[in-house]
């Protein structure tokens, strides 16, 4: 039987297994959602902008390990989808966007709303495809959803115009996919697997460093498996929270710009860094000649391009990171034996030291200000139980989320790490909840980035995602004021947003709910109560506005060096201000 | 250092702008690059003439291995090859000058594939070192117009993939 493109791509969807969509319709996709909108299937989520859609997308990719997909229209439906693709590019989000395109025969005509959709999408997609005729449409989406998921997965574009998705042809769907130019390894060198175990064995000071692609791989019990067995401290990126046990008594943190203390030395002082799925970003190397001077460098990892990018690799191994940590685990099980813990006292010794001198630390006065650490504190004692998914902006909050928010699963953390979008955790966390109707999802937000895709309140409402955002509302691009605090002598430029809008009628406009806990007594009844509301709820926290992420490594900086607090010059300035809200330097410095 | 990169692609719409985008995305260096259909009409020939550091072409070879189009690529350096290139050069050409341009094509073993009363168009063809050769003589006589192929290479014997170097010739 012949089937029009809009009921080919709904084939498609349904034989892919998805069941939620994140979408805005156009002109050119009418037919695609009339389609849609007469079948049960697919759930379509009707978001606000494309960008939300997008994120949604990501945030639904990430937290079911299955591909995200969008659909949105020609023209500025793609322009405005542009970031999240970027995002998931650089974070190796699995993602299938579909846009529509003006009909074949308008294509490069300047037709109304006419994109190179195409061009726009190139540098920031794994793949995109043009789907020139209805009879390639079926087996186009088969390899888009085959490129998305393989490999290092990344988002893959589909632009359909509109003359395709009205046209027939017979539907099949490919059982399977075979691309010449693409044939991802994924079981790793052998030889060199030995090369790894056999380092691991010798090394005094060995380090494991975890990145996205243990939590892309699914390779968590591998790793808990291997840094058991070899007993190897293991530091975490910000993508690869969760990988790994934050709780666990071989667990380091992060590491990196703001890593902690331990993780940080760790990496510098090592022998043998063991690099996993993860790829070397200079927010992890700091000054790439004077990055682990004394250790050796194991680097796994699917895409040969991660390896030796910016780092000298000693042993490189291409492949996937579950069948490569598994092929070592077997290696080092029948040989591992008490040597290795002799050999290493002296280096846990001194990581328990660092550990002990230097730890995550802050100062929460009953009846001072509340300082946004202890807000994420206090967020993950309370839920830990419930094993929530936890989204966060770009900023300051992100990283003090990272530091306290001790994950114990993967796929529970939605992060923008390398694009660093801010208005990316609302909706990643809608994407998140949508496919978890029944789990806790929180989104941990900064005043400024929240306001990024606030619109999207209006999709959580009506398409009932009860996503609990918590805003660290410090009335300030808190991250770019703290780089003016420390680089730019206290000149707030463009970084103080005055205490608008008020969050909690904000949130009340939209037919979601507002809550303020604004004293430090208040904060845990009103978390409590947050987390028991069946809507989406935005808790207004204002915080203490001049708090800094520490420790730090100024950009370029080493690994060893970290600033662990506050200058005193800064003290001094901060300790006349109290709360205030400047306008600009000169009030907080005559304050 | 020169690098001459020999790479099989699809021969699809799109992908000499995905190869294009790879080196000007990235900051590569692109001195030349040269395309032409294969024997097999699905596939495209293009030879590359880049230039960097080891690392830089490691990664060079390896970005281009990554881009799902591409379906072979070949570090010339790697091996022992032969390359040319083409050049046609418009020679503006006086009368008393005429048999000197033909003389200093002759010396080239250059063809003369077009005349006119004021001009020869020589076609000769080459390593580098010999077109930018022919070139410095025939400007004094005056060049109207010059126009390159760029260089298409080739190893000199089939390449066997040996274990030394699979990480540059097979799809990794
Ligand atoms: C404000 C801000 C501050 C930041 N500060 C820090 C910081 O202090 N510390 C920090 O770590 N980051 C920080 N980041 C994030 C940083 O920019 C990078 O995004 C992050 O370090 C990259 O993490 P990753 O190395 O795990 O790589 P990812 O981007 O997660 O990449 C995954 C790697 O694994 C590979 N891979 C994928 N799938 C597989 C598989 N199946 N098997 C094997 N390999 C696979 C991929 O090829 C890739 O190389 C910050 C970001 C922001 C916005
Ligand atoms: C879209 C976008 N624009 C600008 C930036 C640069 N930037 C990084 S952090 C930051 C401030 C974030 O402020 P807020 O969300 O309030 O978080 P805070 O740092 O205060 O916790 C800015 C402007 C960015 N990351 N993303
Ligand atoms: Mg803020």
């Amino acid at each position: 039987m012949k089937l029009t493109g809009a009921e080919i791509f709904i084939e498609c969807l349904k034989r892919e297994g998805v069941k939620t969509i994140f979408a805005l319709p156009g002109g050119v996709v009418l037919k695609i959602f009339d389609m849609l909108h007469q079948q049960k299937d697919i759930e379509v989520v009707l978001t606000r902008h494309e960008q939300g859609a997008g994120h949604m997308a990501e945030g639904y990719a990430k937290a079911t390990g299955k591909a995200g997909v969008c659909l949105v229209t020609s023209g500025p439906g793609m322009t405005n989808v542009i970031t999240a693709l970027a995002d998931a590019y650089m974070d190796s989000v699995p993602l299938v966007c579909f846009s529509g395109q003006v009909p074949t025969s308008l294509i490069g005509n300047d037709a109304f709303q006419e994109a190179d959709n195409i061009g726009l999408s190139r540098p920031c997609t794994k793949y995109n495809f043009l789907v020139k005729d209805v009879n390639e449409l079926a087996s186009t989406i088969k390899e888009a959803f085959y490129i998305a998921t393989t490999g290092r997965p990344g988002p893959v574009l589909v632009d359909i115009p509109k003359d395709v998705s009205m046209e027939k042809a017979e539907f099949n769907y490919p059982n399977s996919v075979s691309i010449r130019g693409y044939n991802p390894t994924y079981d790793g060198n052998k030889w060199q697997i030995k090369q790894a175990a056999e380092a691991i064995m010798k090394a005094k000071k060995p380090i494991l460093y975890v990145g996205g692609g243990v939590i892309f791989s699914g390779a968590s019990q591998e790793l808990i498996e291997l840094a058991e067995l070899t007993q190897i401290p293991v530091d975490m990126t910000l993508m690869g929270l969760g990988a790994f046990p934050g709780e666990h008594p071989l667990s380091m943190g992060m590491l990196g710009m703001h890593g902690t203390y331990q993780a940080n030395m760790a990496m510098h002082y090592s022998d043998l860094v063991i690099a996993i799925g993860a790829r070397f970003d200079d927010r992890v190397t700091g000054k790439v000649a004077e990055f682990c001077p004394h250790a050796k460098i194991i680097h796994v990892d699917i895409d040969p391009t991660s390896i030796r990018k910016n780092i000298h690799v000693d042993i490189p191994i291409v492949g996937d990171c579950k069948a490569v940590l598994r092929e070592l685990n077997q290696i080092l099980k029948a040989t591992v034996n008490g040597e290795q813990k002799e050999l290493r006292k002296a280096w846990w010794d001194q990581i328990r030291e660092w550990e002990r001198a230097h730890p995550l630390s802050y100062q929460q006065e009953t009846d001072g200000p509340i300082k946004p650490q202890y807000v994420i504190k206090r967020l993950y004692e309370l839920t830990k139980d419930r094993d929530p998914i936890v989204s966060t902006d770009v900023g300051q909050h992100q990283m003090w989320a990272a530091q306290y928010f001790k994950l114990a699963k993967p796929n529970r953390w939605l992060t923008s790490g390398g694009l660093g979008t801010m208005g990316f955790g609302f909706p990643a966390a809608m994407g998140a909840q949508a496919a978890f109707r029944n789990r806790l999802v929180l989104c941990i937000a900064g005043d400024g980035s929240i306001q990024m895709n606030m619109q999207e309140m209006a999709t959580a409402v009506v398409s009932k995602l009860p996503v609990k955002i918590i805003v660290l509302n410090n009335r300030f691009h808190g991250m770019v004021r703290q780089w003016q605090d420390l680089f730019y002598e206290g000149r707030y430029a463009s970084s103080y947003l005055d205490t608008t809008p008020d969050f909690v009628k904000l949130a009340e406009a939209y037919g979601a709910v507002g809550l303020r806990a604004g004293k430090v007594g208040d904060l845990d009844g009103v978390l409590k109560e947050a987390i028991a509301i069946e809507k989406p709820v935005i808790v207004d926290v204002p915080t203490y506005p001049y708090e800094n992420v520490y420790p730090m490594i100024p950009a370029g900086g080493c690994n060893h060096q970290m600033i662990l607090e506050d200058p005193p010059e800064l003290k001094n300035k901060q300790a006349g201000v109290g709360q205030a809200s400047p306008k600009d330097s000169d009030t907080i410095l005559t304050a | 250092m020169e690098h001459i990169i020999s790479v099989t692609v699809e021969n699809k719409f799109g992908v000499l702008s995905r190869i294009a985008g790879l080196f000007s995305g990235r900051g590569f260096n692109i001195e030349s690059l040269s395309v032409a259909p294969t024997l097999d009409p699905s596939m495209s020939q293009m030879t590359i003439v880049t230039s960097g550091d080891e690392r830089i072409v490691e990664q060079i070879v390896k970005q281009l291995n990554k881009l799902i189009d591409v379906i072979k690529v070949v570090d010339l350096n790697e091996s022992d090859f032969v390359s040319r290139e083409t050049a046609l050069i418009k020679v503006h050409t006086r009368q008393e000058d005429r048999a000197e341009a033909l003389r200093i094509a002759d010396i080239f073993r250059a063809n003369v594939i077009d005349s006119t009363p004021a001009t020869y168009t020589i076609e000769v063809t080459g390593d580098p070192k010999k077109i930018e050769a022919i070139i410095n003589l025939l400007q004094p006589l005056g060049i109207k117009e010059l126009t390159r192929t760029g260089r298409v290479a080739v190893a000199r014997e089939p390449l066997r993939f040996s274990a030394a170097q699979p990480k540059k010739v097979a799809r990794e």
